[in-house]
């Protein structure tokens, strides 16, 4: 089962005095983040604050006003975009494209056959509740299921870093909170360093081990904690100030 | 029932117009009725089996000459902006030209053989074929190309993988308008250059009515022949775009 492609090592990220503007408009201020190897960190803020942003600058999408970025042993933007792949909120799978092959679209987008696409999927299809949907359409599974194949997409591009853009944000509050332990336990089995943007303060201290809080445009890190020392009250009072 | 809706209307259309010509006994070369028009189209089958041939195949080779430029066009206009700000308007200024002014010009520089009938079918088909191409390649959600990125997929991976496939469906519908234009557009190209088709019914028995109107029916026929095959081949190759969401 064990591939090249998605027995990827975590890397660290750092964050150091990062702003960016998108035209006159001052969008993230001096930001400062840095998460170890393979650790979990929620990032959390109000809508339209720079979240996505902030997970743009670190793929090398986008490059800051100020400030560098490191991820791993890359500064430049296509040293970091080698080293992180992005989850988008809404699953973006592709209707043309059975289950299993939504989930290789990365390992075919890098050369890889579909049938070896196919072959590593497969097994993560088993461990992680969706075998016997391998070949069935986008349109016909439930909103959890398909958020289950986006993330072994995300998965299966083997990078050491995983960027989840409000990965839960369009499902329902019950589907939410399955696919949250769902998550937790998968990312026991193959360990990512992981940056969670959300705007549910339990489900960030649920599944990461650290918070930082943003405030509004233009965002700073109005809190920076372990999870285990703060309350869902104090990130809300955080977020509020 | 409601399926079959249409089937009804054209009855009751037809059985009206036999009615209306028995009736007040309007003459023939005024208004031919239904069964005069069915009548020539069954006497006359030959002439108008093989005029309906040699139109045909100009609609089948100036639609296909269409699709491929329409996708060429609008694969480059979707890459370039500078191209698609250049064109655009010419585009659509394109369509505006009339048809029938045109096909003498064409027939004078082209000749009398089959070019000129591609040429114009070609013009009036290739409009709605390319607008439809290209609004489907930029309807894509731009976020499909920031997570692809993540995700191996240079610039042409995002548009094989994602933005082609996606614009299918309205590749299709803009070939299933563009269909009947190819009818239209090569009656008008055999008016002005003579042909063997079925302009020489249509045209050629001006007086004989009945067989005007069979020779459009031969028409009618072969556009909606050209749209089933558009539509049987959408079945074909986009079958995701009629699933339930």
């Amino acid at each position: 089962m064990v591939v090249d492609l998605q027995s990827a090592v975590p890397e660290p990220v750092e964050v150091a005095g990062v702003s960016y503007a998108r035209g006159d408009l001052a969008v993230l201020e001096d930001i400062d983040v840095a998460i170890g190897q393979g650790r979990r960190l929620a990032v959390i803020g109000p809508s339209g604050c720079g979240k996505s942003t902030l997970l743009s600058l670190i793929a090398g999408l986008l490059e800051p006003a100020a400030g560098a970025i490191t991820v791993g042993g890359g500064r430049s933007p296509a040293e970091r975009l080698a080293r992180c792949a992005l989850m988008p909120q809404r699953d973006l799978l592709l209707p043309w494209r059975s289950a299993l092959d939504n989930a290789g679209l990365a390992l075919q987008n890098a050369g890889v056959r579909r049938s070896d696409a196919r072959r590593q999927a497969a097994p993560l299809f088993e461990q992680f509740g969706l075998a016997e949907f391998e070949s069935t359409s986008p349109a016909h599974l439930s909103g959890g299921m398909r958020q289950r194949v986006a993330f072994l997409r995300t998965l299966l591009a083997g990078k050491p870093v995983l960027l989840l853009d409000e990965p839960f944000g369009a499902l329902d509050a019950i589907t939410r909170l399955e696919l949250q332990d769902w998550l937790v336990e998968a990312l026991e089995v193959e360990p990512r360093t992981v940056v969670l943007v959300t705007h549910d303060v339990d489900e960030a201290l649920k599944i990461c081990p650290r918070v930082v809080a943003l405030s509004q445009r233009p965002a700073r890190v109005v809190l920076d904690a372990p999870s285990d020392n703060v309350t869902r009250d104090d990130v809300l009072g955080a977020l509020r100030s | 029932m409601k399926k079959a809706g249409w089937v009804a209307v054209l009855i009751l259309l037809v059985v009206a117009w036999q009615a209306y010509v028995s009736l007040r006994g309007i003459p023939g070369y005024l208004l031919p009725s239904p069964a005069d028009v069915l009548r020539t189209f069954w006497n006359d089958r030959s002439t108008l089996v093989s005029e309906s041939w040699v139109t045909g195949k100009e609609m089948i080779v100036g639609y296909i000459a269409a699709i491929e430029l329409g996708l060429v066009f609008a694969t480059a206009m979707h890459f370039s902006e500078t191209l698609r700000r250049a064109v655009s308007p010419l585009l659509v200024a394109s369509q505006s030209i009339p048809v029938v002014a045109v096909a003498p010009v064409v027939v004078i520089y082209l000749g009398f053989g089959l070019l000129p009938k591609i040429v114009l079918i070609a013009l009036v088909c290739f409009f709605p074929i390319a607008v439809n191409a290209l609004d489907g390649f930029r309807s894509v959600d731009p976020e499909y190309g920031r997570m692809m990125r993540t995700l191996y997929a240079g610039r042409r991976t995002i548009f094989w993988r994602v933005e082609a496939p996606w614009a299918l469906p309205a590749i299709f519908s803009g070939c299933r308008i563009a269909a009947p234009y190819a009818a239209i557009g090569a009656l008008f190209a055999e008016y002005a250059g003579g042909s063997g088709g079925l302009a020489d019914s249509i045209r050629g028995a001006q007086l004989d009515t009945a067989l005007v109107a069979a020779g459009a029916l031969a028409l009618t026929l072969l556009a909606l022949a050209l749209t089933g095959i558009v539509v049987l081949l959408e079945r074909v190759f986009v079958p995701w775009a009629h699933e339930a969401r």
